[in-house]
């Protein structure tokens, strides 16, 4: 039994780390209505910079995560209002192949760079500390604060979104783009902020995923994969809904791997089929069919 | 000077030309019509002046600067807005949220929720249902309180009386009175002329692209607006 709750509390506690890639994606399908295939590489690629700066001066992952996310941030508006905005249109293939594109590129880049070989970064004993909960349970502290992290960034996304002019101007413009534009926002400028938030969050979800796990810089498209399973359970629009996406896939995954060590990632796969077959629009979808 | 005046607009759908040089005016305070039939150009016009549909430079002055081809989020910040035929409302914002949408620009002028509401007591009341939620007249008042959010010195509506009941359609031009009474000039598109003929100090009619009549609603007979409407 309390081996059960134990992996239930890891799949829930890894969903946090999901829906931190799947919060970025969301956002640019919500606003933009674009689908970023570069997502995961961006993720990976700000891990790498990250890694870039820590070791060789030793510093610390979450104090360089603070200098790190911003600048993804800025690189994030600036990619969109220098090309990404000019693929936007009534045909949705340009940014599909634009950002195919600069996921072979990043991953290249990378792959010249700091080869082939898995890096991870290191956050000394609170990588491997845990709090004991009574029995044998006991919850990994790195897992929880990813999880806090998660929750921290959904709760000031949504009050972003439902309570600011600029969460309005979102809204608006992915409502209605020309209308939008009648209310004085301009959409290329709300497009570029859109997308610095994406990168920024994914920033947080690359440098999370490196202090956690092994990365390469093969790795983006895999998670590009668990994002959008995880936004599509969630359901579109809903924000908590992709951190309950993201939840869901965890424990699935998680369950998977204690029925048998190559059935994590198989289970994640079928728990999205199911929810697919069940509610194609996801479990917690606001938006209508469009 | 004019508020708004217009020399040789035209615009094109890729080969197709739509208008062929229109010449017009808005002076302050009035309240102009254009009418005409279908695929007359009236709303390729509007969309000309609020920067929808591009067009030359020089050919619209608002207030005295050319401000043709300007980008549209640029335009309404100079105080021309624009209630877009079909009303447009944010489907995933509430009334209110659409309301205050409209005042992105930030521009200073008499035009808050409250005076709004007074205007349109109906939208106070429904102010946290989601906009599509209303009915079709209620929708088109929130269309116009958005675009009035904006405070702007020239109110554009694009066919606001198309799809509604008459009795709607005579609720929403009752507004128009205290619209003009802050202010606010109108240039109305309509396909309903006599309402136009009630509401419109002036009136253009276009035909094929072009201005086919211009004069005062009273000093124009029934020929001549049958004429110009219809071209035979």
């Amino acid at each position: 039994m309390t081996e059960w709750i134990d992996t239930l509390m890891q799949g829930i506690l890894l969903g946090g780390l999901y829906s931190l890639f799947a919060t970025g994606l969301a956002l640019s399908f919500g606003v933009m209505r674009m689908i970023n295939i570069a997502h995961g590489d961006f993720a990976i690629l700000a891990a790498f910079a990250a890694i870039a700066v820590v070791e060789p001066f030793g510093l610390n992952p979450f104090v360089v995560l603070l200098v790190v996310a911003p600048l993804m941030g800025l690189f994030g508006y600036l990619l969109q209002r220098t090309i990404l905005n000019r693929t936007l249109g009534k045909d949705i293939l340009p940014p599909l192949l634009v950002t195919f594109g600069f996921s072979i590129i990043i991953q290249n880049l990378l792959l010249v760079t700091f080869s082939a070989d898995t890096r991870s970064l290191n956050v000394g004993e609170l990588g491997t500390a845990s709090i004991a909960l009574g029995g044998d349970l006991a919850v990994g502290v790195l897992p929880l604060i990813i999880m806090l992290a998660a929750v921290a960034v959904l709760g000031a996304l949504q009050w972003l979104f439902s309570a600011t002019p600029l969460g309005r101007a979102f809204r608006a413009a992915s409502d209605d783009a020309e209308a939008a534009q009648l209310m004085g926002i301009d959409n290329r400028h709300i497009y570029g902020l859109a997308m610095g938030i994406a990168m920024a969050v994914v920033a947080i979800a690359g440098v999370f995923l490196a202090i956690r796990a092994n990365i390469s810089p093969a790795d983006g498209p895999a998670r590009l994969l668990y994002a959008f399973e995880a936004v599509i359970i969630g359901g579109l629009g809903s924000l908590w809904g992709t951190l309950a996406g993201g939840m869901i896939l965890g424990v699935a995954q998680a369950v998977g791997l204690k029925a048998d060590p190559g059935w994590g990632i198989l289970a994640g796969h079928l728990a999205f089929l199911a929810v697919l077959a069940v509610r194609p629009n996801g479990l917690f979808a606001r938006t209508r069919d469009r | 000077m004019s508020l708004l005046e217009t020399r040789g607009v035209t615009a094109f759908y890729g080969d197709f030309q739509a208008l062929y040089g229109i010449d017009m005016g808005v002076e302050e305070g009035e309240t102009v019509a254009i009418i005409g039939s279908n695929g007359a150009g009236k709303s390729s016009f509007l969309r000309a002046l609020c920067g929808l549909q591009k067009t030359a430079p020089d050919s619209v002055r608002f207030g005295g600067d050319a401000i043709g081809g300007l980008a549209a989020h640029h335009i309404v910040g100079l105080g021309l807005a624009m209630v877009p035929e079909g009303r447009r409302l944010f489907p995933s914002l509430s009334v209110e949220e659409n309301l205050l949408v409209g005042a992105y620009s930030k521009r200073p002028g008499p035009w808050t929720l409250e005076r709004l509401y007074a205007l349109f007591p109906i939208l106070g009341e429904r102010r946290h249902n989601p906009g599509t939620a209303l009915s079709g007249g209620q929708q088109q008042m929130v269309a116009i309180g958005r675009a009035l959010m904006s405070n702007p010195r020239l109110l554009l509506c694009d066919e606001i009386s198309l799809g509604l009941a008459p009795v709607v359609i005579r609720d929403i031009y009752a507004a128009l009175p205290g619209i003009k009474a802050e202010g606010t000039s109108v240039l109305v598109v309509e396909q309903d002329v006599g309402q136009a003929m009630k509401v419109a100090d002036r009136l253009y009619c276009f035909q094929e692209g072009r201005v086919s009549l211009a004069g005062r609603p009273g000093e124009l007979t029934r020929e001549q607006i049958s004429l110009a409407y219809f071209g035979v």
